[in-house]
């Protein structure tokens, strides 16, 4: 049994946020109840349309992506999106992010009170922010800990907050601490990578390409903090899963494989329930 | 118009039956298990580039159109698509060859959609892009609709399929760009000729955005429906990733922003903000 900041999850395998659509069109590749949990695309409280295009480029063993987060807004998502995900009896968790902290607290009540909310998680570092208007993005160790905090203040008991951090090697046990010490109740070591569109424009990396950095992130991070971790960052394999697992994290987030294979939740839920026996092919 | 809703995708590892260089194209005859039996003209499939074996570098999959779908080789319902080999995922794919596995995930999008009433009807499309339009036209042929067909291409190498074009339409015009067969210039060229010889009540086009936008405005200077099938660059193809956004007009009249693999590929000619899509001035 996966037991993430009291939480209890149905599998260790949790979907990343921006990965699973609205979740309907995931749906159609396995039932969502059966994920440890379904983490929403990036919130923000207005509605985003998002960036230009070229929004995803393939790059070697990886995805660029530069998609500006849109989304409906939390008025949009509470009436559409978050109902339709109860009804599939998923475990939703929310990814935010915002333009000031004020908003983050914001978005903190306004979600923190929704029924079938069972946790945020603060996208405190996205790689991309554009276009305007801009969100905030944490570089230093102290924003990220206002962040945790402006959204910590305002959730009822029993609704945790994870801090989603940048995989920088050098400034994440930093960052994590700050992120503790505010009152995140689990850390997500593995956000995208910060990178570039060929036009310059400010993107994520994602994908295989960036798995063993986002690694090392995770074991320095889990040497350094007594919360639970969820490891993200170029999982795919079931073997994937397992490294991760058995260094000491306590579930993983699966984001840019589903891209490329939406089964692959489904798949790593199959192989890793220790009640079934099913013969997952070795590697892929 | 009976509404193409969305339709349900398998995702399975796909063996090549057979592979056949036609003019500048490779015709692909898949067997994918599901993908042909849930199959309506206008959804189209994704395959991942790469032997299933081989772990995965190159992640971003590539949408082809469904061509046909046919019993064949004792399969129920083999897929065939059309590759045009411009990068090094097609050309993967041209490489391919009988026995070969690839990963298929589909029908995705949204279909056509189909009058209720026999209607006339032209069918536009451009390249490999007309793919769609041949099962299409025989779905439109048994609900009683007279097909015009109006094919196009850069030269006769891409024009696709014109020998069958005859035999499912009552009338087919062929333009190409530096006229090695039939009148030689642009689609848009000859819309409004076509549309109004044949008394056109629905435009069904596939083809590049400006052929799309060109249509779309055609039939709606004739009173014509439009119903055009967007080719734009995809990443994941199933409608997780928002990465194919295409500016729309709601039934409400506000604007919004659709994404072309899931709530396309087929919009309605008139809801399209053509001139914010990009690609949309060649």
């Amino acid at each position: 049994m996966t037991v993430l900041a009291g939480l209890r999850l149905a599998s260790p395998v949790v979907v990343a946020a921006g990965c699973g659509g609205t979740g309907r069109e995931l749906a159609a590749y396995g039932s969502l109840d059966a994920l440890g949990a379904f983490t929403t695309r990036t919130i923000t409280l207005d509605a985003r349309r998002g960036g230009p295009v070229p929004r995803l480029l393939e790059t070697p063993s990886g995805l660029l992506h530069a998609t500006g987060l849109p989304n409906p807004g939390v008025d949009g998502f509470l009436a559409t999106e978050l109902p339709w995900l109860l009804q599939q009896r998923a475990r939703v968790v929310v990814s935010v992010a915002a333009r000031s902290l004020g908003e983050l607290a914001e978005l903190a009540r306004r979600l923190g009170t929704a029924p079938g909310v069972s946790a945020i998680e603060v996208n405190v570092s996205p790689p991309d922010t554009g276009p305007e208007p801009e969100l905030m993005s944490a570089r230093e160790p102290f924003q990220v800990g206002a962040a945790v905090a402006a959204v910590e203040r305002e959730l009822p008991r029993g609704v945790p907050v994870l801090a989603k951090l940048r995989p920088d090697a050098v400034r994440v046990v930093e960052a994590a601490r700050a992120a503790v010490e505010a009152g995140a109740q689990a850390l997500v070591v593995g956000q995208a990578l910060p990178a570039s569109m060929p036009d310059g424009r400010a993107a994520g990396l994602s994908g295989p390409a960036v798995g063993p950095l986002a690694l090392r992130c995770l074991v320095e991070v889990l040497e350094a903090v007594d919360v639970p971790v969820v490891a993200g960052g170029g999982v795919a394999t079931v073997a994937d899963v397992r490294a991760r697992l058995a260094l000491g994290a306590v579930a993983v987030q699966v984001g840019a494989a589903l891209l490329h294979d939406p089964t692959t939740a489904a798949r790593l839920v199959a192989a890793l329930d220790p009640d079934t026996t099913s013969e997952e092919t070795p590697d892929r | 118009m009976s509404a193409g809703g969305p339709v349900s995708p398998v995702h399975v590892t796909g063996e090549v039956l057979a592979s056949k260089r036609i003019g500048a194209f490779w015709h692909l005859t898949l067997v994918a298990p599901g993908v042909g039996e849930r199959f309506r003209p206008g959804t189209f499939l994704a395959v991942s580039v790469g032997s299933p074996d081989e772990g995965r570098t190159r992640l971003a999959r590539r949408a082809l159109w469904i061509h046909q779908v046919r019993p064949l080789g004792g399969y129920a319902a083999t897929v065939q698509v059309v590759v045009e080999p411009v990068g090094p995922g097609t050309r993967w794919l041209a490489g391919l060859e009988r026995g070969d596995r690839v990963e298929v995930t589909g029908p995705l999008g949204r279909p056509f959609a189909l009058p209720k009433e026999p209607v006339s009807t032209v069918l536009v499309g451009e390249g490999y892009a007309a793919a769609p339009l041949f099962s299409l036209a025989e779905r439109l042929r048994e609900r009683d609709c007279p097909v015009t067909l109006v094919l196009g291409a850069p030269d006769e190498a891409r024009l696709l399929n014109a020998l069958e074009a005859r035999r499912t339409a009552r009338a087919v015009t062929v333009v190409t760009r530096d006229g090695s067969v039939g009148a030689r210039g642009e689609i848009a060229d000859v819309l409004d000729e076509v549309l109004r010889r044949a008394g056109a009540d629905v435009v069904y086009a596939a083809g590049p955005t400006p052929v799309l936008h060109a249509v779309a405005l055609a039939a709606e200077a004739h009173g014509a429906w439009s119903q055009t099938a967007l080719e734009q660059p995809l990443t994941c193809a199933t409608g997780l990733c928002h990465g194919c956004p295409v500016p729309v007009v709601g039934e409400d009249g506000v604007a919004r922003t659709a994404r072309a693999c899931a709530d396309g590929p087929v919009l309605r000619g008139d809801r399209v903000r053509w001139d914010d899509l990009a690609g949309a001035r060649s």
